[in-house]
């Protein structure tokens, strides 16, 4: 497939500024001895430029997968993905092994979870800053060694002409992590995909990250997908939330709307599981009870059906709803809402929670 | 980096202390008189009494040790009990044999180790991996010295294509030498690269494992790229580390080889000294063999240290 | 995938009582196992005509027609015959006795005594474990066959000498690992807790330490007795192992290495492949169980690059 993606028709009207990154009907399956695992099913979604875009949801939900897929970084061979992705006019699932190449690193860059684990050891900073960049890039070593003294000092590192030939192990993790996110962006990438990128940090490491990302986007102009399954770190970065459950969107709207008005008893129900600091009379911390389904036996009907605490339509069980505009901008795959009531109430308890970044700034002031 | 040498050789010098404890009680856990069966038929009353006194043996127990020690220490291993001479000599003039067939059978080992290793790791599960797999599996349980017997059968006795069995020093007949060293160091070095294939595959399945190889494929870097610099890189310290051992292992098996070939190096003087009883002559032979060993393996550990940034720089 | 794990249960589960060692999923998953599964029929076959030697050979070992000598395979002799005309079959099955009763007998004391020492170390730790793992150490710090040949030089070259030499080289293996069980299983809750309860020692490590032990020794045995019986066929090769007339595989193969100039193949080959057939299955065998037991657990034996 080729030529240029349509234009979406549910959010033609929020932004104006280009689409980086249009992916639609996006299916992952895996050959599994269980069978056919379906980890995707169908997935829709518009970057733009300058916007970060949350991927919330539970392990297995599809979140990752649905994101390392668009350049083949799940090589199980049995693996399938198919669907469009296009990053402006290429459509990335149709590319071959050698195309992605150029556009992993290069056009797309990554960060992951463990910063412990994803840089390697053996190979000091410097080298691993400056391979990518030598090869997309042509650099010669020089250049690429001036242009990784500026990306290190750019991500906040101190004295970072002193710290090329060091190793990993010579960082803490929030350091490394920011090493990390300068080999993201070291090419100058038109999209950023953060997996699980402050996971494993602590609070106080996470809430810096967050900040420099942030930072960094409105500085270079770069669209982030920010994968998480921390509804808390959405509210501090995200324009647009993407909610995934079983392999699919259950619900997407921008974050102010999706945080202040939750629709699908799914969001509510992660929204109401976030804990509050400081208050202790909220002892029923409620997490969802259940697990989701797994993805070689999906639930004929909705995927949240077995794990729903508001189910009130006899087609629930039987019948996979359709992903319907509830509000502009706010999509919701449900045959139903969620009353206003409950909703607010999650959503509520989440204000306390998260403290969105303007509030912080005044809180500070 | 420092502290960590020093340790490390330390633990080492113990071990070594505890070795040279066992092999000199050796000749003390010898029931009856370990000097008479020596003799033998040629038994001579003045030559006897030599023999103890020159290996103290009518000392105290502890004042033997201590002598033997300190006289080990400086080169000196006694006298053999079968024909007067120093023991530190017959040793010395056996061991090039012995270094050059267990550095021989190493690199055999290795030239069949690291491609096979190598490439039934990137093809996991394929024919080539099933076909390393079961070639590792069947030289591990090959009894070395009845493989080369094989050797000997096809190679020499049908094909006649090579000699036996002997040794001829590389300095006198670089040729001649290279003929006869063929067969043994193919019989040690098979069963050698079966063991390392096992630890070249996995330790390279590892490497390919780590999170740091999906932020390397993510980042765009070329397979070509990723597998010479993030994954054999890293994998090659744990070879390297096997690598060592295993010479130090093949050092202490490669007694059965040497007597499958008629090879005159230190495991066939340590047998024929057990044949004959010739303790001292047996004692140094296991001393220097156990000595290397551990030489070895300290030598390996340093280096792992120094391949490896986290230990060197900290 | 990279995603953290969200469930709780998950964190607090309690760690696994310890079980019996479960058999009958053991012996099915080993079962499973396509190798493995030859391994055993090999090892049974061999079991087999080991101890019924007398009924299954069709000569008595030391049976010799020097009319006959150094006739190849044929339909009277399936092996051929060797230098004194004996039946070269019968002698390898005859030789299988041998073999399987070094190993067995060689692998019972280190197992036994590795273990005991193992367990006490583990458990008493202080200067007792010191002593005993240094001890160890030693003996580790000698190549395996040299330390077997330096003990048997010491004893004086015999079947049941060979055996106490192997046994005493294989004993580290065992010490070694059991000790790093125990040490393990030792900070356990639940130990601490029955210990607490006022258990005794012996209650302690019948019901909760053996158990955990276990797994790693029974894969342990099964490596350890391929290579006991390597050993064994090295040292009887080298004429200081088990001494004729028995008819050992390795002792057999030295007497054949002296007709190998008249092409007398069949002596070579097939005491050979009798060690090489049954120290395959036995590491097949070890294989196999270490997946179905404990497929983290690689055995120390590999881990020190001898196997």
């Amino acid at each position: 497939m080729s030529g240029a993606p349509e234009p979406t028709p549910e959010h033609d009207d929020s932004t104006d500024a280009e689409v980086v990154l249009s992916v639609r009907d996006l299916e992952v399956s895996f050959g599994t001895k269980r069978g056919r695992a379906e980890v995707v099913r169908g997935l829709d979604y518009d970057l733009h430029r300058g916007e970060t875009l949350a991927i919330v949801g539970e392990s297995g939900s599809g979140k990752s997968v649905s994101t390392l897929a668009l350049t083949k970084l799940i090589p199980i061979p049995p693996g399938r993905g198919t669907g469009t992705a296009h990053l402006g006019d290429t459509d990335l699932i149709s590319l071959s092994e050698a195309e992605l190449v150029h556009v992993r690193g290069q056009r797309i860059g990554f960060v992951f979870q463990d910063p412990m684990t994803s840089l390697n050891p053996v190979h000091t900073i410097g080298r691993q800053l400056t391979e990518g960049m030598r090869h997309h890039l042509g650099l010669s070593e020089a250049a690429a060694r001036d242009r990784a003294v500026e990306l290190l000092a750019k991500v906040g590192i101190p004295s970072p002409e002193d710290r090329l030939g060091d190793y990993p192990h010579q960082f803490s993790g929030g350091m490394r992590q920011r090493v990390v996110i300068a080999i993201g962006l070291s090419c100058d990438p038109e999209v950023l995909i953060a997996d699980e990128a402050t996971t494993a940090l602590d609070v106080t490491t996470q809430a810096q990250i967050i900040d420099l990302i942030a930072e960094l986007q409105a500085d270079l102009g770069m669209a982030v997908v920010w994968i998480t399954h921390d509804l808390g770190v959405v509210a501090g970065i995200a324009d647009r939330v993407l909610v995934m459950y079983a392999g699919e969107v259950v619900e997407q709207a921008d974050a102010p709307e999706l945080l202040s008005r939750p629709r699908h008893p799914y969001t509510v129900g992660l929204l109401a599981s976030l804990p509050v600091l400081g208050d202790t009379e909220r002892g029923d911390l409620a997490a969802i009870p259940g697990l989701p389904p797994p993805p070689t036996s999906l639930p004929p009907g909705c995927g949240f059906y077995p794990r729903c605490s508001f189910r009130s339509d006899e087609r629930c069980a039987t019948e996979r709803p359709p992903l319907r505009e509830v509000v502009a901008g706010h999509l919701v795959r449900s045959f139903y809402e969620v009353p206003e009531e409950q909703s607010r109430r999650a959503s509520a308890a989440t204000r306390i929670a998260i403290e969105p970044p303007d509030v912080r700034d005044e809180g500070v002031a | 980096m420092g502290r960590y040498v020093l340790r490390r050789t330390a633990q080492a010098a113990v071990a070594l202390l505890g070795v040279s404890i066992v092999v000199f009680a050796l000749i003390h856990l010898v029931p009856g008189d370990p000097v008479r069966p020596a003799l033998g038929t040629r038994f001579d009353q003045e030559l006897y009494e030599t023999l103890i006194a020159r290996a103290g043996l009518d000392q105290p127990l502890l004042l033997q040790y201590w002598n033997w020690l300190t006289s080990a220490l400086t080169g000196d291993l006694g006298v053999s009990f079968r024909t007067g001479q120093p023991v530190t000599g017959a040793l010395l003039q056996r061991l090039p044999a012995t270094m050059l067939l267990a550095f021989a059978a190493l690199l055999v080992g290795l030239l069949i180790a690291l491609p096979a290793g190598i490439v039934s790791a990137v093809r996991q599960g394929r024919p080539v991996d099933y076909a390393a797999s079961s070639f590792s599996q069947i030289g591990v349980s090959v009894p070395d010295f009845w493989f080369g017997l094989l050797l000997i059968l096809v190679f020499a006795r049908s094909l006649g294509w090579l000699p036996p069995s002997g040794y001829v020093s590389p300095l006198e007949d670089p040729v001649e030498a290279i003929r006869r060293l063929i067969l043994p160091a193919t019989t040690a070095g098979v069963v050698t690269g079966a063991i390392l294939t096992r630890f070249v595959r996995s330790s390279v399945l590892e490497a390919m494992g780590a999170e740091h190889v999906r932020l390397a494929r993510a980042k765009g870097m070329p397979e070509r790229y990723i597998l010479r610099h993030h994954v054999l890189r890293n994998a090659w310290i744990p070879v390297v580390t096997i690598t060592g051992l295993q010479l130090a292992t093949l050092l202490g098996g490669i007694v059965v080889v040497e007597v499958v070939f008629a090879w005159p190096g230190i495991g066939r003087l340590a047998l024929d000294a057990v044949v004959r009883r010739d303790y001292p002559v047996l004692q140094g032979a296991v001393l220097l063999i156990a000595t290397g060993f551990l030489l070895i393996n300290l030598l390996v550990d340093l280096l792992y240290a120094r391949l490896d940034p986290r230990i060197t720089t900290s | 995938m990279t995603e953290p794990t969200h469930d709780p249960a998950e964190e607090l589960q309690a760690p696994d009582e310890p079980s019996e060692p479960r058999w009958r999923e053991t012996l099915s998953a080993l079962l499973k196992n396509r190798l493995a599964a030859a391994g055993m029929i090999v090892l049974a076959l061999l079991i087999l005509s080991a101890v019924f030697a007398d009924l299954v050979a069709p000569y008595a070992y030391t049976d010799g027609d020097i009319v006959r000598r150094l006739e190849p395979p044929g339909r009277d002799h399936w092996f051929g015959t060797d230098e004194l005309g004996r039946d070269v079959l019968s002698r390898v099955i005859f030789g299988a006795r041998v073999s399987l009763q070094v190993g067995a007998v060689a692998v019972g004391i280190s197992l036994m005594v590795g273990t005991l020492i193992g367990l006490i170390s583990g458990y008493r730790g202080g200067w007792i474990d010191a002593v005993l793992m240094r001890t160890m150490d030693v003996l580790f710090s000698f190549p395996v066959v040299l330390l077997a040949i330096a003990i048997v030089a010491v004893l004086t070259p015999s079947l049941r000498n060979t055996m106490i030499a192997i046994g005493v080289v294989f004993t580290p293996i065992f010490a070694r690992g059991v000790r790093g069980s125990v040490l393990s299983v030792r900070e356990e809750v639940y130990v601490r807790a029955s210990r607490s309860l006022g258990a005794s020692d012996w209650r302690i490590i019948s019901r909760h330490v053996l158990p955990n032990v276990a797994a790693p020794v029974i894969v342990q045995t099964s490596l350890s007795l391929a290579f006991a019986i390597l050993t064994e066929a090295a040292l009887s090769y080298l004429g200081i192992g088990v001494q004729p007339p028995r008819p050992a595989w390795g002792l057999m193969l030295l007497d054949a290495q002296g007709f190998i100039p008249t092409g007398a193949w069949w002596m070579s080959l097939f005491p050979g492949l009798a060690i090489f057939l049954t120290v395959m299955a036995l590491n097949l065998v070890g294989d196999g169980l270490r997946d179905a037991l404990d497929p983290k657990q690689r055995s120390i034996i590999q881990s020190r690059g001898v196997t």
